[in-house]
């Protein structure tokens, strides 16, 4: 009796103390630990490495560990796990394993290896047999552990995985010694950048949107053309546009123009973008659920779309603000219909704009609307993709004559001329001169032979080696009879009564010592004024970002700039602003650049955003590849190499193209294509597929 | 008996998970990873020095006062039980730093027989309260020795080519015998 008594009574105390401690010592925690914790075995058995069954249901809300934690409940509770983190908004996304690695296993051997097959076992003598210290060693570790089948070995050895069938619990990223798979959700495989620990071929490293180039090629040559326009869209959403205008720097890495040519990596990804242009149908685009947030993208450009693209598919809502009627930005007014056709142009961007983006067009930032009317209308950030519009002035007596024009000037009129605004029409002179020996200047020359201009020079104070325009244009404005007058700085403009435009006078040059940018400056030649006779001229000597906004604004006018008028990022690589919910990127950030780069900046500042709007701190990435190389990965030679001329690019004949403004350069032949993709030796950093040369 | 051998003998010579085999769930599942078998060892250090002391005193002031000597076994489960329950509650809202060190292990030990088997020692061996705190913290030091000495093995191991039907568990149990046997040596030395 006195012992029922005295366990009813211990047992009294020790409940009421429970819970008065309970409420006092309350501490806010997930729920879903406490439904997670419910579904594991509940018996404490540490199998899972975590301290009991607790510890492992926080570590998987916390995403230290994947829904399979726990080794006695077994895959049913596995799913249930998934399904309790799948119901959370910002986690709704399937985790999806993905192999780092397509090659490694095709590096030399450094032994003869006969021990036990497995990758683990392998990897304990001298981290592998082969020389690559970071690829794939292809035993297949991982498709054993893998216990839903979603893994097979492909045909060269390393492991594939199925992503209907993974359920992304990790097995294999566990079990693999070499840390090549990663098991990810598609928001943080949208926000990976390059890193210089990763196993990335060396086109990779330049390319400034970090396309995965081998992956995508090598999906062109398997006739998986959707897998390969899927692979550049994660990093670049503007493939038609770039496949036609981008100076491709990638192809100055690719190993095989050591020993050969180099492979003609963007007429293949035009490849890849015209295939799903000519379906007819568009490739799904999936995008994260909603987050609840609002971005404001000022400029439709290159950058604006592509940070706009990213932030939708994390979820975001977005909302593109542009000055022009359309948008584009430089794509659709700067670059001539010849090389970019505005109907493939707006495909691309009513593909974007599909994912559920809003528009706002004719309406300019610091003019129609303002940073304080757009914190009023709830954006909790701003991307700044405002371009570099504004053009230098040469700075000499009578460049403001009738019939003198700058570059971008020129190009946006016209570009809007052929858009339907014909109250832009510009005259077309006879005889015209471009000062410049940029990109923006060879358009304006191609444009103006195409208008019917007689007679069109180039004014170029270099020479032809030091034109940073693409080579292939400054090749294909030669062929279309554009004269260059070389070594020649414009010093006055001669016009005549009417304030007409009639000579420019030049000075002859020398090239002297290389200044800072390498390139030799020139030296006048006392005593070499030349007259030529024109009667249009177009200066395009380069070009800055617009600041004027900063004067309309209070708070705007806080804006830190440089001294060039770009937005000063406070590191190159977060592109967050001093104004720390403003971001920016492209053009407006590092001054005139190329579209690859913009769009590059344009992820690089989404990435931050994502990361701003979500509480995180904004912090560039860990072991950041930011346009530099990894060490040792840049070869001098490439043994082995059999040579194979490269896909010449199908083109327009001459006397056709310069008449009209069909588009001069065309897609590859589906053969050509495929030859063209098995011209790449699938690099990683250090082996590339030898094999293969042959082929 | 001096405190000096005291701590002696219940570290290495009854070495509660190598001498006595008390709580062997926690010294095969925790002991994977280096990390996680410190933590495990801290946790139980400190919780063994405050269920052993309360254990003796609720013994000694309540059970013996009372004449109810025979319900100690089922007493003392309750009294762990809702004290690791407090103490983790307390932790978690008053010193946020601890409890993500030791928390975790907390509900862990909720169910370890090594603390049950060290309160009920300490009153077997009819130790006073100093001697009983002392053997407390004693026991749950070579508790914490054990469980990281298994562990350095244990990470070693995976590096090593283990037959198939040995690997994981397997090799754990024959690796602690081992151990257990090097721990033979301190056999009469107290």
């Amino acid at each position: 009796m006195t012992a029922l008594l005295f366990m009813l009574l211990l047992g009294i105390v020790c409940g009421l103390i429970l819970s008065i401690a309970s409420k006092v010592f309350y501490v806010y925690e997930d729920p879903r630990i406490s439904a997670i914790e419910n579904l594991t075995a509940g018996a404490n058995c540490g199998g899972c490495g975590f301290a009991g069954c607790s510890a492992a249901a926080a570590a998987v809300v916390n995403g230290e560990a994947s829904p399979s934690v726990c080794i006695v409940a077994g895959a049913e509770a596995a799913s249930a796990i998934a399904a309790v983190m799948g119901v959370d908004p910002g986690t709704a996304e399937p985790i999806l394993s993905q192999n780092e690695c397509l090659g490694g296993n095709r590096a030399d051997d450094k032994y003869l290896y006969s021990g036990v097959s497995s990758c683990r076992a392998m990897t304990s003598f001298y981290g592998g047999k082969r020389v690559c210290s970071i690829g794939c060693i292809g035993l297949g570790d991982c498709v054993k552990a893998c216990k839903f089948d979603a893994l097979i070995l492909g045909t060269n050895g390393y492991p594939v995985v199925n992503e209907s069938k993974c359920v992304g619990c990790g097995a294999c990223r566990d079990i693999c010694p070499k840390n090549i798979i990663k098991i990810r959700t598609m928001s943080e495989r949208l926000l990976s950048f390059n890193q210089d620990d990763a196993a990335l071929a060396p086109c990779q490293q330049t390319c400034p949107a970090e396309i995965d180039i081998p992956r995508y090629i090598r999906q062109i040559k398997e006739g998986d053309y959707e897998g390969a326009v899927s692979t550049i869209r994660e990093r670049n959403p503007l493939l038609l546009s770039c496949g036609r205008v981008c100076p491709h720097p990638c192809e100055d890495k690719c190993r095989r123009g050591i020993e050969d040519e180099p492979v003609s990596i963007n007429q293949l990804k035009r490849f890849a973008a015209d295939y799903e242009m000519n379906s007819g149908k568009r490739l799904p685009i999936p995008c994260a659920p909603d987050t609840g947030k609002n971005v404001a993208v000022i400029g439709g450009g290159p950058a604006g779309l592509t940070c706009a693209y990213f932030l939708r598919r994390l979820g975001h809502a977005v909302t593109i603000f542009d000055m022009m009627p359309k948008l584009g930005g430089m794509i659709r007014y700067g670059i001539p219909e010849y090389r970019l056709p505005k109907k493939v142009l707006q495909w691309e961007i009513d593909g974007i704009l599909n994912l559920g983006i809003k528009t706002k067009t004719n309406v300019k930032f610091g003019y129609d609307f303002n940073l304080e009317s757009l914190v009023a209308s709830g954006f909790d950030a701003i991307f700044m993709g405002i371009g570099a519009w504004k053009d230098y002035n040469m700075k000499i007596e009578g460049e403001n004559l009738i019939n003198c024009y700058t570059g971008i000037d020129f190009l946006t009129k016209f570009a809007r001329t052929q858009q339907g605004d014909s109250d832009l029409q510009i005259p077309i002179g006879k005889k015209c001169a471009v000062v410049g020996g940029g990109n923006t200047a060879i358009d304006c020359v191609r444009t103006l032979i195409r208008l019917g201009a007689e007679e069109v020079s180039i004014v170029y104070r270099r020479t032809r080696k030091e034109m940073p325009a693409n080579l292939v244009e400054i090749e294909a404005a030669e062929h279309e009879g554009v004269k260059f007058q070389f070594l020649a700085a414009p010093n006055r403009v001669i016009g005549n009564q009417e304030g007409k435009v009639i000579g420019l006078e030049y000075l002859r040059m020398e090239l002297g010592q290389p200044d800072a940018s390498g390139r030799r400056r020139p030296v006048p030649v006392e005593g070499s004024e030349t007259i030529i006779d024109v009667d249009m001229l177009i200066t395009a000597i380069g070009q800055g970002p617009d600041v004027s906004f900063k004067e309309n604004g209070k708070r705007i006018a806080d804006l830190a700039t440089t001294r060039w008028d770009t937005i000063d990022a406070i590191n190159p690589e977060t592109l967050q602003t001093n104004i720390p919910y403003i971001f920016t990127g492209g053009d407006s950030a590092t001054g005139a650049s190329l579209v690859v780069e913009g769009i590059g900046g344009g992820r690089r500042a989404a990435r931050s955003i994502h990361q701003y709007l979500s509480g995180q701190p904004v912090i560039p990435v860990k072991n950041s590849l930011f346009k530099k190389n990894i060490d040792g990965t840049i070869f001098t030679s490439v043994p082995g190499v059999i040579k194979q001329k490269r896909a010449e690019m199908p083109e327009l004949p001459v006397d056709v193209r310069i008449k009209c403004f069909e588009e001069a350069d065309l897609v590859l032949e589906k053969e050509d294509a495929i030859r063209e993709s098995s011209r790449c030796m699938n690099c990683c950093r250090i082996c590339y597929d030898k094999d293969r040369n042959a082929a | 008996m001096g405190y000096f051998e005291l701590i002696i003998a219940c570290i290495f010579v009854n070495n509660i998970l190598l001498a006595q085999f008390l709580g062997n769930c926690p010294f095969l599942g925790t002991s994977k990873k280096m990390e996680t078998a410190t933590g495990m060892g801290m946790a139980v250090i400190f919780v063994l020095v405050l269920a052993g002391t309360i254990t003796w005193l609720i013994y000694t002031y309540v059970l013996v006062k009372f004449d109810l000597v025979y319900l100690r076994t089922i007493v003392f489960i309750v009294v762990i039980a809702s004290l690791v329950q407090f103490v983790e509650m307390f932790l978690k809202k008053s010193i946020p730093a601890l409890y993500a060190g030791l928390g975790i292990f907390l509900p862990l030990i909720t169910t370890n027989c090594a603390v049950l088997g060290v309160c009920v020692l300490n009153i077997d061996k009819e130790f006073t309260f100093m001697q009983s705190l002392v053997a407390s913290f004693a026991y749950a030091a070579g508790f914490a020795l054990a469980l990281i000495l298994f562990a350095g093995v244990r990470e070693r191991i995976l590096l090593a080519r283990v037959p198939k039907p040995l690997q994981d568990t397997s090799i754990g149990l024959v690796t602690a015998g081992m151990i257990a046997l090097a721990f033979y040596a301190f056999k009469g030395m107290v």
